[in-house]
Protein backbone atom coordinates (compact mmCIF):
# COMPACT_ATOMS: atom_id res chain seq x y z
CA UNK A 1 0.00 0.00 0.00
CA UNK A 2 1.20 3.58 -0.49
CA UNK A 3 2.02 5.62 2.40
CA UNK A 4 -1.35 7.87 2.08
CA UNK A 5 -3.77 4.80 2.56
CA UNK A 6 -1.55 4.18 5.84
CA UNK A 7 -2.33 8.32 6.61
CA UNK A 8 -5.74 7.59 6.20
CA UNK A 9 -6.83 4.88 8.61
CA UNK A 10 -6.03 7.06 11.39
CA UNK A 11 -9.14 5.79 13.60
CA UNK A 12 -9.36 2.29 14.70
CA UNK A 13 -13.57 3.27 14.88
CA UNK A 14 -15.21 1.58 11.33
CA UNK A 15 -17.11 4.02 9.18
CA UNK A 16 -20.08 1.50 10.07
CA UNK A 17 -20.04 2.16 13.71
CA UNK A 18 -19.63 6.01 13.54
CA UNK A 19 -22.84 6.64 10.95
CA UNK A 20 -24.52 4.24 13.78
CA UNK A 21 -24.09 6.98 16.11
CA UNK A 22 -21.82 5.19 18.54
CA UNK A 23 -18.92 7.55 17.91
CA UNK A 24 -17.59 10.55 19.60
CA UNK A 25 -21.63 12.33 21.73
CA UNK A 26 -18.91 15.20 22.81
CA UNK A 27 -19.52 12.98 26.58
CA UNK A 28 -17.90 9.94 26.21
CA UNK A 29 -15.24 10.19 28.85
CA UNK A 30 -17.95 11.95 31.36
CA UNK A 31 -19.12 8.27 33.07
CA UNK A 32 -15.02 7.13 32.48
CA UNK A 33 -14.11 10.09 34.69
CA UNK A 34 -16.97 10.13 36.89
CA UNK A 35 -15.81 6.34 38.11
CA UNK A 36 -12.49 8.09 38.36
CA UNK A 37 -13.38 10.92 40.59
CA UNK A 38 -15.84 8.82 42.63
CA UNK A 39 -13.18 6.08 43.41
CA UNK A 40 -10.59 8.70 44.60
CA UNK A 41 -13.16 9.98 46.88
CA UNK A 42 -14.53 6.75 48.32
CA UNK A 43 -10.69 5.36 49.09
CA UNK A 44 -10.67 7.79 52.34
CA UNK A 45 -14.02 6.99 53.11
CA UNK A 46 -13.29 3.38 52.88
CA UNK A 47 -10.56 3.47 54.96
CA UNK A 48 -12.62 5.69 57.47
CA UNK A 49 -15.23 3.28 57.28
CA UNK A 50 -13.63 0.03 57.48
CA UNK A 51 -11.96 0.81 60.25
CA UNK A 52 -15.16 2.54 62.51
CA UNK A 53 -17.05 -0.52 61.28
CA UNK A 54 -14.43 -2.94 62.57
CA UNK A 55 -14.34 -1.04 66.11
CA UNK A 56 -18.07 -1.17 66.10
CA UNK A 57 -18.09 -5.28 66.26
CA UNK A 58 -20.36 -6.85 68.86
CA UNK A 59 -21.36 -2.89 70.08
CA UNK A 60 -24.90 -2.79 71.69
CA UNK A 61 -27.36 -1.13 69.81
CA UNK A 62 -26.86 2.76 71.69
CA UNK A 63 -23.48 2.70 70.83
CA UNK A 64 -24.28 1.99 66.98
CA UNK A 65 -26.95 4.31 67.08
CA UNK A 66 -24.81 7.17 68.84
CA UNK A 67 -21.96 6.49 66.81
CA UNK A 68 -24.30 6.62 63.40
CA UNK A 69 -25.91 9.67 64.96
CA UNK A 70 -22.69 11.87 65.54
CA UNK A 71 -22.79 14.95 63.66
CA UNK A 72 -19.04 13.98 61.93
CA UNK A 73 -20.26 10.42 60.95
CA UNK A 74 -23.54 11.15 59.92
CA UNK A 75 -22.31 13.71 57.22
CA UNK A 76 -18.99 11.16 56.75
CA UNK A 77 -21.29 8.52 55.94
CA UNK A 78 -24.20 10.13 53.34
CA UNK A 79 -21.09 11.25 51.47
CA UNK A 80 -20.04 7.54 50.67
CA UNK A 81 -24.00 6.03 50.71
CA UNK A 82 -24.19 8.89 47.65
CA UNK A 83 -20.27 8.20 46.53
CA UNK A 84 -20.98 4.43 46.45
CA UNK A 85 -24.20 3.54 44.88
CA UNK A 86 -23.10 6.10 42.57
CA UNK A 87 -19.68 3.87 41.48
CA UNK A 88 -21.75 0.79 42.18
CA UNK A 89 -23.95 1.59 39.20
CA UNK A 90 -21.74 2.96 36.78
CA UNK A 91 -19.25 -0.06 37.60
CA UNK A 92 -22.22 -2.72 36.94
CA UNK A 93 -23.78 -0.41 34.30
CA UNK A 94 -20.01 -1.56 32.39
CA UNK A 95 -20.21 -4.81 32.99
CA UNK A 96 -23.70 -5.50 31.63
CA UNK A 97 -22.80 -3.30 28.47
CA UNK A 98 -19.76 -6.05 28.39
CA UNK A 99 -21.49 -9.08 28.46
CA UNK A 100 -25.28 -8.65 27.83
CA UNK A 101 -25.43 -8.77 23.98
CA UNK A 102 -29.06 -8.24 23.21
CA UNK A 103 -30.06 -4.58 23.65
CA UNK A 104 -33.23 -5.06 25.37
CA UNK A 105 -31.63 -7.30 28.35
CA UNK A 106 -28.93 -4.91 27.82
CA UNK A 107 -31.19 -1.69 28.51
CA UNK A 108 -33.30 -3.57 30.99
CA UNK A 109 -30.55 -4.71 33.24
CA UNK A 110 -29.18 -0.99 33.36
CA UNK A 111 -32.16 0.29 34.31
CA UNK A 112 -33.12 -1.68 36.82
CA UNK A 113 -29.65 -1.48 38.47
CA UNK A 114 -29.67 2.38 38.54
CA UNK A 115 -33.44 2.08 39.96
CA UNK A 116 -32.35 -0.35 42.82
CA UNK A 117 -29.16 1.53 43.26
CA UNK A 118 -30.96 4.92 43.80
CA UNK A 119 -33.97 3.03 45.67
CA UNK A 120 -31.03 1.64 48.43
CA UNK A 121 -29.16 4.83 48.31
CA UNK A 122 -32.45 6.48 49.68
CA UNK A 123 -33.21 4.47 52.28
CA UNK A 124 -29.99 4.02 53.52
CA UNK A 125 -29.93 7.74 53.43
CA UNK A 126 -33.10 8.17 55.10
CA UNK A 127 -31.91 5.70 57.83
CA UNK A 128 -29.09 8.02 59.04
CA UNK A 129 -30.63 11.16 58.83
CA UNK A 130 -33.78 9.26 61.09
CA UNK A 131 -30.95 8.64 63.33
CA UNK A 132 -29.38 11.83 63.23
CA UNK A 133 -32.89 13.60 63.92
CA UNK A 134 -34.22 11.87 66.27
CA UNK A 135 -30.90 12.05 68.46
CA UNK A 136 -31.35 15.53 68.77
CA UNK A 137 -35.08 15.72 69.62
CA UNK A 138 -34.87 13.16 72.33
CA UNK B 1 -16.62 -9.63 7.23
CA UNK B 2 -20.30 -10.80 7.67
CA UNK B 3 -23.68 -8.33 8.07
CA UNK B 4 -23.62 -6.97 12.40
CA UNK B 5 -25.16 -9.41 14.43
CA UNK B 6 -24.73 -7.05 17.78
CA UNK B 7 -24.54 -3.47 18.37
CA UNK B 8 -21.18 -3.88 20.28
CA UNK B 9 -19.69 -5.72 17.27
CA UNK B 10 -18.98 -2.00 16.21
CA UNK B 11 -16.62 -1.33 18.90
CA UNK B 12 -14.75 -4.46 18.16
CA UNK B 13 -14.27 -3.43 14.48
CA UNK B 14 -10.16 -2.40 14.12
CA UNK B 15 -8.39 -1.80 11.62
CA UNK B 16 -4.43 -3.40 10.97
CA UNK B 17 -2.03 -1.05 9.80
CA UNK B 18 -2.02 -2.32 6.68
CA UNK B 19 -5.81 -1.16 6.41
CA UNK B 20 -7.80 -4.28 6.21
CA UNK B 21 -10.25 -4.80 8.59
CA UNK B 22 -10.21 -7.29 11.59
CA UNK B 23 -12.33 -8.11 14.26
CA UNK B 24 -11.02 -7.79 17.51
CA UNK B 25 -12.24 -9.49 20.82
CA UNK B 26 -14.17 -7.89 23.38
CA UNK B 27 -12.91 -6.57 26.72
CA UNK B 28 -12.27 -8.19 29.30
CA UNK B 29 -12.55 -10.99 26.69
CA UNK B 30 -13.29 -14.33 29.08
CA UNK B 31 -12.07 -17.12 26.39
CA UNK B 32 -9.07 -15.17 24.66
CA UNK B 33 -7.19 -14.25 27.73
CA UNK B 34 -5.33 -16.89 29.92
CA UNK B 35 -6.68 -16.60 33.19
CA UNK B 36 -3.86 -18.04 34.75
CA UNK B 37 -1.82 -15.29 33.97
CA UNK B 38 -1.08 -12.60 36.99
CA UNK B 39 -2.38 -9.81 35.16
CA UNK B 40 -5.49 -11.22 33.62
CA UNK B 41 -6.22 -12.87 36.69
CA UNK B 42 -6.63 -9.72 38.65
CA UNK B 43 -7.95 -7.80 35.74
CA UNK B 44 -11.02 -9.75 35.99
CA UNK B 45 -11.08 -10.62 40.18
CA UNK B 46 -11.39 -6.56 40.07
CA UNK B 47 -14.67 -6.88 38.38
CA UNK B 48 -15.54 -9.79 40.58
CA UNK B 49 -14.70 -7.90 43.34
CA UNK B 50 -16.67 -4.88 42.43
CA UNK B 51 -19.53 -7.24 42.45
CA UNK B 52 -19.19 -8.87 45.49
CA UNK B 53 -19.16 -5.25 46.90
CA UNK B 54 -22.10 -4.58 45.39
CA UNK B 55 -23.68 -7.56 47.31
CA UNK B 56 -22.16 -6.41 50.08
CA UNK B 57 -23.61 -3.12 50.17
CA UNK B 58 -26.73 -4.70 51.37
CA UNK B 59 -25.49 -5.18 54.06
CA UNK B 60 -24.87 -2.11 55.05
CA UNK B 61 -28.18 -0.70 54.05
CA UNK B 62 -29.47 -3.50 56.42
CA UNK B 63 -27.34 -2.65 59.33
CA UNK B 64 -28.42 1.20 58.95
CA UNK B 65 -32.21 0.78 58.56
CA UNK B 66 -32.25 -1.73 61.31
CA UNK B 67 -30.25 0.37 63.72
CA UNK B 68 -33.28 3.34 62.55
CA UNK B 69 -35.74 0.57 62.95
CA UNK B 70 -35.15 -0.26 66.60
CA UNK B 71 -33.16 -2.16 68.89
CA UNK B 72 -34.96 -5.67 67.83
CA UNK B 73 -34.36 -4.95 64.48
CA UNK B 74 -30.71 -4.19 65.05
CA UNK B 75 -30.57 -7.67 67.13
CA UNK B 76 -31.81 -9.61 63.87
CA UNK B 77 -29.05 -7.69 61.95
CA UNK B 78 -26.34 -8.35 65.07
CA UNK B 79 -27.61 -12.33 64.81
CA UNK B 80 -27.04 -12.59 60.82
CA UNK B 81 -23.62 -10.96 61.03
CA UNK B 82 -22.20 -13.26 64.17
CA UNK B 83 -23.50 -15.82 62.74
CA UNK B 84 -21.30 -18.82 60.88
CA UNK B 85 -22.38 -17.37 57.47
CA UNK B 86 -22.46 -14.07 58.48
CA UNK B 87 -18.70 -13.81 59.67
CA UNK B 88 -17.70 -15.97 56.28
CA UNK B 89 -19.72 -13.27 54.45
CA UNK B 90 -18.51 -10.27 56.18
CA UNK B 91 -14.60 -11.86 56.16
CA UNK B 92 -14.90 -12.41 52.46
CA UNK B 93 -16.32 -9.12 51.79
CA UNK B 94 -13.53 -7.38 53.56
CA UNK B 95 -10.75 -9.26 51.66
CA UNK B 96 -12.67 -8.27 48.45
CA UNK B 97 -13.18 -5.14 49.45
CA UNK B 98 -9.59 -4.01 49.94
CA UNK B 99 -8.44 -6.23 46.86
CA UNK B 100 -10.70 -3.69 44.87
CA UNK B 101 -9.81 -0.82 47.15
CA UNK B 102 -6.09 -1.61 46.25
CA UNK B 103 -6.23 -2.85 43.08
CA UNK B 104 -8.22 0.46 42.20
CA UNK B 105 -5.38 2.96 43.48
CA UNK B 106 -3.18 0.63 40.44
CA UNK B 107 -5.66 1.67 38.32
CA UNK B 108 -5.74 5.20 39.26
CA UNK B 109 -1.96 4.94 39.01
CA UNK B 110 -2.19 3.72 35.35
CA UNK B 111 -4.70 6.34 34.43
CA UNK B 112 -1.92 8.60 35.03
CA UNK B 113 0.40 7.20 32.86
CA UNK B 114 2.55 5.46 35.87
CA UNK B 115 3.62 1.67 36.51
CA UNK B 116 2.10 0.69 32.80
CA UNK B 117 4.83 -1.28 32.26
CA UNK B 118 4.95 -5.36 32.48
CA UNK B 119 7.62 -5.96 34.80
CA UNK B 120 5.99 -3.01 36.95
CA UNK B 121 2.21 -4.33 36.66
CA UNK B 122 3.50 -7.92 37.57
CA UNK B 123 5.43 -6.25 40.83
CA UNK B 124 2.25 -3.96 41.80
CA UNK B 125 0.02 -6.61 41.40
CA UNK B 126 1.75 -8.50 43.94
CA UNK B 127 1.72 -5.63 46.09
CA UNK B 128 -1.61 -5.93 45.91
CA UNK B 129 -2.24 -9.33 46.77
CA UNK B 130 0.51 -8.78 49.74
CA UNK B 131 -1.29 -5.61 50.90
CA UNK B 132 -5.01 -7.07 50.51
CA UNK B 133 -3.81 -10.18 52.59
CA UNK B 134 -2.16 -7.77 55.36
CA UNK B 135 -5.16 -5.31 55.36
CA UNK B 136 -7.81 -7.93 55.89
CA UNK B 137 -5.66 -9.39 58.87
CA UNK B 138 -5.51 -5.76 60.59
CA UNK B 139 -9.37 -5.15 59.82
CA UNK B 140 -10.35 -8.37 62.00
CA UNK B 141 -7.61 -7.81 64.31
CA UNK B 142 -9.48 -4.72 65.26
CA UNK B 143 -12.70 -6.22 65.22
CA UNK B 144 -11.98 -9.15 67.40
CA UNK B 145 -10.15 -6.80 69.99
CA UNK B 146 -13.51 -4.49 69.79
CA UNK B 147 -15.92 -7.59 70.23
CA UNK B 148 -13.53 -9.43 73.06
CA UNK B 149 -13.57 -5.78 75.07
Amino acid sequence: MAGNDYARNTTLRSPLGRVRGLGSAKGGTHHWWMQRVSSAALLPLTLWFALSAASLAGAPYEVTRDWIGHPLNAVLLLAAIGLAFQHTASGLQVIIEDYANQEWVKVGAILATKAICWLLAIASALAVLRIAVLRVAV
Amino acid sequence: MSIMQDSREATMIGRKSDGTPIRRPLSPHLQVYDMMQLTSALSISGRITGVIWSLGLLMLVWWLVATATGPSAYASVSWFMTSFLGLLGLFGLTAAAWFHTLNGIRHLAWDAGYGYDIPTTYKSGRWVLIGTAVATVLTWLIAIIAWAS
